[in-house]
């Protein structure tokens, strides 16, 4: 379950929101809803409200965690968790066009 | 943080409900035996349009990201289209249930080509002598025909939504291979005594030793079929079922019925579950973040009589709605309690003087005067 | 259904190499909740 901090390679990687994506603020976090496949998530620390909302900003995900104060310490869970947005396509790795977009 | 904190916040209730049930009107084609809206008349107090119109923007404003669409036949209404296209239109996906009557190929076509539009096709059963005996003659036909017009016009994946009944529960193997030749989505749901319910649950409702069958047919082909989270109650025999587990009327889910009546679901269609009125002022908005009702509901609930028993914790007491229209107290054991406690409650009720043995009757009844009755 | 992410992941737990471990996202089906046509 824990992932080798230094070398995970989702840390490299530019992310970003699906467009068809809407999130809604909750007191724990937020809830993800994917219009495209239904799929509903919730994410349930401000901190990865924050990081979603700031991954389009930021070269790599990395980037992103650094900006929002994550301490490294937690940074494995941000990975499992991100994986996960990702296998649902809540998240997508930008394309070189969308990253110069941003 | 684990499962548990999540279902415990969300037992305290959001700011809106992550989705609700709209039943758009009680005028229906059909008189299913045991409709939980007991339809069949449109009423002359419904919503129109611009009401309507004004539902979806409050809900829009809300987030809510889903709503689902029923009735009666809620493909009766004039307006059906408009109101599904505003929805989806304001950023509110859809999914109606329908008995399939009105989706001819051309409608399937206008469907096939809308976005974030589900469709929950009912049937009871895999052929027309068990379908039809609940709702009614040509019902099957009349089901399969708009399924295979969705399919004809590349619809999609639909839903295909089963009530379980003693009379179908042998055929859950087949249900899914139904499914699986749409290309479409099996949904079995739980049957509650509500609505025209009340009167052929006796009959209907599954025995002990088919509540196993159907808690090990989900264990072993739960992974692509939908329950609508209605099968808690059996979670005491094992391993719990996925999905949340819980209660979400009042909390995460609600009912908006056809006059604008706002209830905790669409099972507990009575005064005792009605949290106010769209028409009020403050809209939906006011009557799910302040009604009485949907605030008590939020408060952490009495396991009551089962508050020693074990399988508290995996059954939660089952479902409001099967305890309230079987007379039974909501702090006590299911009717369908999987330990014999509802039986034993149900019995000790029945020994009662009648006027304590009541059973509450559901709010309204627009079932339509001439009923064709159906031998069991 | 979606219930992997939710049934096999841990608790919050402290580890002795100063790592936290979370559960941060938790999917739930659309069709996930009671009290629902």
């Amino acid at each position: 379950m824990s992932t080798d901090l230094i070398a995970h390679p989702l840390l490299g990687v530019a992310l970003a929101l699906h467009p068809q994506v809407a999130l809604r603020p909750e007191p724990f976090g937020a809830l993800a809803y994917h219009y495209g496949n239904r799929r509903l998530v919730f994410l349930k620390h401000p901190d990865m409200v924050a990081v979603a909302l700031a991954l389009n900003v930021h070269d790599s995900f990395a980037g992103a965690l650094t900006a929002c104060g994550v301490a490294e310490a937690r940074w494995p869970s941000f990975v499992t968790a991100f994986q996960s947005l990702q296998e649902s396509q809540v998240v997508v790795v930008r394309t070189t066009q969308e990253a110069d977009h941003s | 943080m684990s499962v548990e904190s999540l279902v415990s916040q969300l037992k305290t209730g959001l700011d809106a409900p992550i989705c609700l049930t709209w039943e758009l009107t009680y005028a229906c084609n059909l008189q299913c035996i045991h409709c939980l809206s007991s339809s069949g008349q449109r009423d002359d107090r419904e919503l129109s349009t611009t009401e309507a119109k004004r539902v979806l923007d409050e809900l829009r404003d809300l987030q809510v990201f889903y709503i689902n669409i029923g009735g009666g036949e809620p493909m009766v209404r004039r307006d059906f289209f408009e109101l599904v296209e505003y929805s989806v239109a304001s950023g509110i996906g859809v999914k109606f249930s329908t008995n399939g009557a009105f989706i001819d190929a051309e409608k399937a076509r206008r469907l096939a080509a809308m976005e974030y539009l589900d469709i929950q096709i009912s049937l009871d059963g895999v052929d027309a002598a068990t379908n039809d005996a609940v709702r009614g003659a040509g019902s099957f036909d009349m089901a399969r025909r708009a399924m295979d017009n969705l399919a004809a016009a590349n619809f999609g994946p639909f839903k295909i939504s089963v009530v379980v009944t003693r009379h179908n529960v042998p055929q859950l193997d087949e249900f899914k291979a139904l499914a699986d030749g749409y290309g479409a989505q099996l949904r079995v749901t739980r049957l509650r005594p509500s609505g025209r319910g009340v009167d052929s649950w006796d009959n209907l409702h599954p025995t002990n030793a088919q509540q196993r069958e159907i808690y090990d047919w989900l264990m072993a082909n739960g992974d692509n079929v939908l329950t609508g989270d209605s099968f808690f109650h059996l979670n005491a025999l094992g391993p719990a079922l996925p999905g949340l587990n819980m209660c979400g009327a009042g909390r995460v889910v609600c009912l908006i019925d056809p006059i604008g009546d706002v209830y905790a679901c669409p099972f507990v269609i009575h005064d005792e579950f009605r949290a106010g009125n769209v028409r009020e002022e403050g809209g939906f908005a006011k009557v799910w973040k302040q009604s009485d009702l949907f605030t008590s509901l939020r408060e952490p609930q009495s396991a009551g009589a089962c508050a020693s028993c074990g399988a508290f914790d995996a059954c939660q007491g089952g479902c409001m709605a099967a305890k309230f229209f079987t007379g039974l107290p909501l702090d006590g054991p299911d009717p369908e309690c999987v330990i014999g406690e509802g039986e034993v409650a149900l019995a000790e009720l029945a020994a009662q003087p009648v006027a304590v043995s009541l059973k509450p009757r559901p709010a309204m009844d627009h079932t339509k005067p001439t009923r064709v009755p159906v031998l069991l | 259904m979606e219930n992997d992410d939710i049934a096999t992941t841990a608790e919050a737990i402290e580890e002795p190499a100063d790592l936290i471990e979370e559960l941060l996202v938790e999917e739930i089906s659309i069709d996930g909740m009671c009290g629902v046509y």
